[in-house]
């Protein structure tokens, strides 16, 4: 299902948003078993979709997505639905104000129809760490739909809406769109606000559309982008309204294929050869401060992790444990509200700023941080655009890896760097596993180049 | 311990940090009001304030505006570029879980402070550097329960840190004192001391005299007025020096101040501090401050202090004068009126008025009127006029302080306006000489003594109850004899 497809149903009078809210309703009760949602927002959701049909039975012009259902992460904060972040700690906490990114696509006439699942506080790649269950994946229900963003990507690819947001700190749009075989696409860093998101990571969050072709991704990103006064962050310009320039040379990344499943390699190969045999010219590159990628990951979002979450203390709103102390308070209060990944985070992330350990940690890291962007930058002067895989594996099952968060930090490996470079990066279906399961390629542009990285997705969309 | 038994074998150094709440209109990094003064609990507040998840913060350009102005009328460097970081602890009266302030790179770097102690003498402080931070809540303990009031969080601060330059309490007062007044002149704080607009932080250490290595410091935090700052300096001085001299060692510990006992005593040991686990703030770019915008601000930088102080030293008057004057920013400006409105004799005049009504040691009261400069002119010009006598001006100038009324008003009100007429005063002489009683005195100034004319002097301003203008009556009475 696409957005061009439901808009023009609304549009032309075979179906009005109502109609098409309820049955998304409908789809997602259904789908209940793969636990992708955590909340419907039924009641605004029918409001506003009556609102919507009487002023498009007026003739009005609404917006390019006037009657279109989506599905919001429960990071984000949307009126009428508490904002969880998939934790105890915000259980019930029910949001003052909208996100910003919810605002702009209301404006176009979205119904946002209910929140989905993720990693608590997006700490993870396989909804696992959610407070409240795994999110089955849509193509075998024995293996996770990826994460963060798992509850998003499902949502998509189980059909329920033509659109989800997500938000990619590290890859969490990218790998559950691999893992789920639809798009999933990171914006360049700053291309859409991240006011009324719940920050994970403030220098590598970005927010992001998960949907079934490049086309919708394209366009929820177009209205979603743009400078707002609200985060200082955001781009002066909307790079989404640049003209594409022709992508014409393609950079595998030698460092994005090394250490791959045999069969991720030979999808993600047979994908090269459909880009060569349209004529595009394909080149193979090397960034060996990659390998650097993941440690300096694990060192600043950690940090900027365990800062953000300070606020979660019990004290003005969510979850709190009375105690007899202050600091009894404190700590109860968070040992509850968190999950054990989050307080790995927490850990490590006041362990690299503490006195005595910041430089040897999170300097040193913030250094190589540059060397990566730097060499991402000479690499782009040669290519357009760099491919690679998105996760080494494709989507494994339930409980494999929970023992072992190394082994869950490695797969993501090939998705972080982009992220600290604040590059837009996308995950386009190719070729799946011979048992089915999907296979996502990245492409990672320029800085800014989002509109190129999408032209590039769409040529190899559905070809390999 | 004396202070005198102090003196004789060691010495102390003293170092400042001062906390200045900046007069924005909103806070550093959110549109909530910044002036709660007299605001019910958590009504100036907006979801930063209060810590929600997904906020943002956006700088405060005006408050880095002040900031800048701040550092320079003390002399400082402001460079091109400044960051904010992050500085975390838990407290209920911190929403965020960590304050917003900067380290490594702050918006003022060095500077000086020049300050006078009460002995006429200056002394320079050197300044280390001042930052921009917010300003956290307020807790109120209400028996069982602590109460949290966010109001004040978010408020702009800069935190100016002095380099240890200072060795005497009444050093410490007296610089305490000049950086309110640079502060308030400069015009980028309320500065109402009474509701904690500039807090004080003082580090105290003391060593034997001649030793090469200061000693083991404390720090007495959150003192609101200059005598305090004096006074727990001196408790600090006088306490290590007591404990050294029992052969103990100085704990490096926080400490807090009793003003009721004016006593310090201990917080927060060395042991407890905490691991504030900076980071540069990802949210918030780094500030850049152009060189033009620096000279914008330079031009729009208020008289100083040191500038009235070189003026005024050419009125040739004294320096408590001079000092009583400086020590409010509304008596500074109205003086400098005055000089220019009407020239040197009623401004040296009414700057004597003004010292003799209020002394510079003062703790500075809110509540200092709105001068108008023209009634202390006119008042002024009736003494030139010999329409007043010098006491009855200083009655009407002290009545000026309180009441919005003319000068003139109140002499005829209280019947002070002098009688210049001649024929009047002529008949009232007339009427003393012709007085057996006065006698005595005439025959004494007719043989030579002089003196005695004051006798007669009194006699007619007592006739003409106070009236008469008394070089007029004494040159009636010489021309009588």
């Amino acid at each position: 299902m696409t957005i061009t497809e439901v808009r023009d149903r609304i549009r032309s009078g075979n179906s009005t948003a109502r109609a098409e809210v309820e049955a998304a309703i409908e789809r997602a009760e259904k789908a209940v078993s793969y636990n992708a949602l955590l909340s419907i927002t039924k009641d605004r959701a029918l409001v506003r979709a009556d609102a919507i049909d009487i002023r498009l039975r007026s003739g009005e012009d609404i917006g390019e997505l006037a009657g279109v259902p989506f599905i919001a992460k429960d990071n984000m904060l949307v009126f009428g639905t508490p904002t969880t972040a998939a934790s105890k700690i915000l259980e019930n906490f029910e949001a003052p104000f909208q996100a910003e990114c919810i605002e702009r696509l209301e404006a176009a006439g979205a119904i946002c129809i209910g929140k989905a699942n993720l990693d608590a506080f997006a700490h993870g790649g396989s909804t696992e760490n959610s407070a409240f269950g795994v999110t089955k994946n849509p193509v075998d229900a024995t293996r996770v739909a990826g994460g963060s963003s798992g509850g998003s990507a499902a949502s998509v690819a189980l059909g329920i809406v033509p659109f989800a947001l997500g938000s990619d700190t590290g890859g969490s749009i990218r790998e559950p769109a691999s893992f789920c075989g639809v798009v999933g696409f990171k914006p360049t860093y700053g291309t859409v606000s991240r006011y009324g998101v719940v920050a994970m990571a403030s220098s590598t969050d970005v927010i992001g559309p998960i949907t079934s072709t490049v086309d919708d991704a394209m366009l929820v990103t177009k209205i979603m982008a743009g400078k707002d006064e609200k985060d200082v962050t955001t781009l002066p310009e909307n790079t989404m309204l640049r003209p594409a320039k022709a992508v014409k040379t393609y950079g595998i990344v030698k460092e994005w294929l090394e250490g791959v499943d045999s069969e991720v390699k030979i999808a993600t190969e047979k994908a090269i050869e459909a880009i060569r045999a349209q004529g595009h010219e394909v080149r193979e590159v090397s960034l060996p401060t990659l390998h650097y990628a993941l440690a300096v990951y694990y060192v600043v979002v950690p940090a900027e992790v365990a800062s953000n979450l300070a606020r979660y203390d019990g004290i003005r709103y969510g979850q709190r444990v009375e105690a007899a102390s202050l600091s009894d308070l404190y700590t109860d209060t968070r040992h509850a509200g968190f999950m054990p990944e989050n307080k790995r985070r927490i850990l490590i992330g006041n362990y690299v700023l503490s006195s005595g350990y910041y430089d040897a940690y999170y300097k040193q890291a913030a250094k190589v941080r540059t060397r990566i962007i730097e060499e991402f930058e000479k690499a782009f002067e040669q290519c357009d655009v760099l491919i690679g895989a998105v996760s080494p594996v494709p989507a494994f099952t339930i409980g494999e890896r929970t023992d072992d968060p190394l082994q869950m930090y490695l797969a993501d490996v090939m998705t972080v760097p982009a992220s600290l470079a604040g590059l837009p990066a996308i995950s386009v279906p190719i070729t799946p596993t011979r048992a089915g399961l999907p296979i996502g390629l990245q492409i990672v542009g320029r800085r800014m180049a989002d509109v190129d990285v999408l032209m590039a997705a769409r040529d190899i969309e559905g070809v390999s | 311990m004396t202070l005198d038994e102090f003196h004789n074998r060691y010495i102390v150094t003293i170092g400042i940090e001062c906390h200045v709440q900046l007069k924005t209109a909103t806070k550093l990094f959110s549109g909530a009001d910044n002036d709660a003064r007299g605001a019910e609990p958590n009504t100036k507040i907006s979801p930063i304030c209060f810590g929600f998840p997904g906020v943002l913060p956006v700088l405060n350009r005006e408050a880095v505006h002040l900031a800048v102005r701040a550092g320079l009328a003390m002399k400082a460097t402001i460079p091109r570029l400044s960051r904010f970081e992050r500085k975390h602890y838990f407290y209920p009266d911190l929403p965020l879980g960590y304050q917003i302030t900067q380290l490594a790179e702050p918006v003022i770097v060095g500077g000086t402070v020049e300050t006078r102690t009460p002995d006429g003498i200056a002394h320079i402080v050197r300044l280390h550097h001042a930052h921009l931070e917010s300003d956290a809540g307020k807790l109120t303990h209400a028996g069982e329960r602590s109460l949290v009031d966010l109001n004040r969080a978010g408020t702009p601060l800069i935190e100016i840190v002095s380099e240890p330059d200072m060795h005497a309490p009444a050093e410490a007062k007296a610089y305490a004192k000049t950086l309110y007044q640079l502060m308030t002149y400069a015009d980028v704080t309320y500065g109402d001391l009474y509701h904690g607009n500039m807090r004080f932080d003082v580090n105290v250490s003391v060593a034997l005299k001649g030793a090469s290595e200061l000693g083991i410091r404390t720090e007495t935090k959150n003192l609101n007025s200059f005598r305090s700052v004096e006074k727990a300096a001196e408790y600090e001085m006088l306490r290590q020096a007591e404990l050294l001299d029992a052969g103990e060692s100085i704990r490096q510990e926080t400490r807090g101040w009793n003003e009721a006992k004016q006593q310090t005593f201990t917080q927060r040991s060395k042991e407890d501090a905490h691991d504030y686990r900076y980071f540069p703030d990802p949210d918030i770019p780094p500030v850049i401050i152009e060189p033009a915008e620096i000279e914008a601000i330079c031009h729009e930088l208020p008289k100083m202090p040191g500038q009235y102080r070189t003026e005024w030293e050419e009125l040739k008057l004294d320096s408590s004068v001079i000092e009583t004057l400086l020590s409010h920013k509304e008596f500074a400006e109205l003086i400098a009126v005055i000089l220019e409105r009407a020239g040197r004799e009623h401004a040296i005049r009414i700057a004597h008025w003004f010292a003799s009504s209020f002394s510079s040691s003062d703790d500075i009261s809110p509540e200092i009127g709105n001068f108008e400069a023209d009634k202390f002119i006119e008042l002024s010009e009736m003494v030139s006029a010999d329409e007043l006598s010098s006491s009855a001006a200083k009655e009407i100038f002290t009545e000026l302080l309180s009441r919005d009324i003319s000068p003139r008003v109140v002499a005829e009100e209280k019947n002070l306006l002098q009688v210049s007429d001649v024929a009047a005063i002529a008949e009232v002489v007339e009427k003393v000489l012709a007085d057996p009683a006065s006698h005595k005195a005439v025959d004494d100034i007719r043989s030579g003594n002089d003196k005695a004319i004051g006798y007669l002097v009194g006699q007619v301003m007592k006739l003409s109850q106070g009236k008469a203008n008394p070089a007029l009556a004494q040159k009636l009475i010489r021309e009588k004899i």
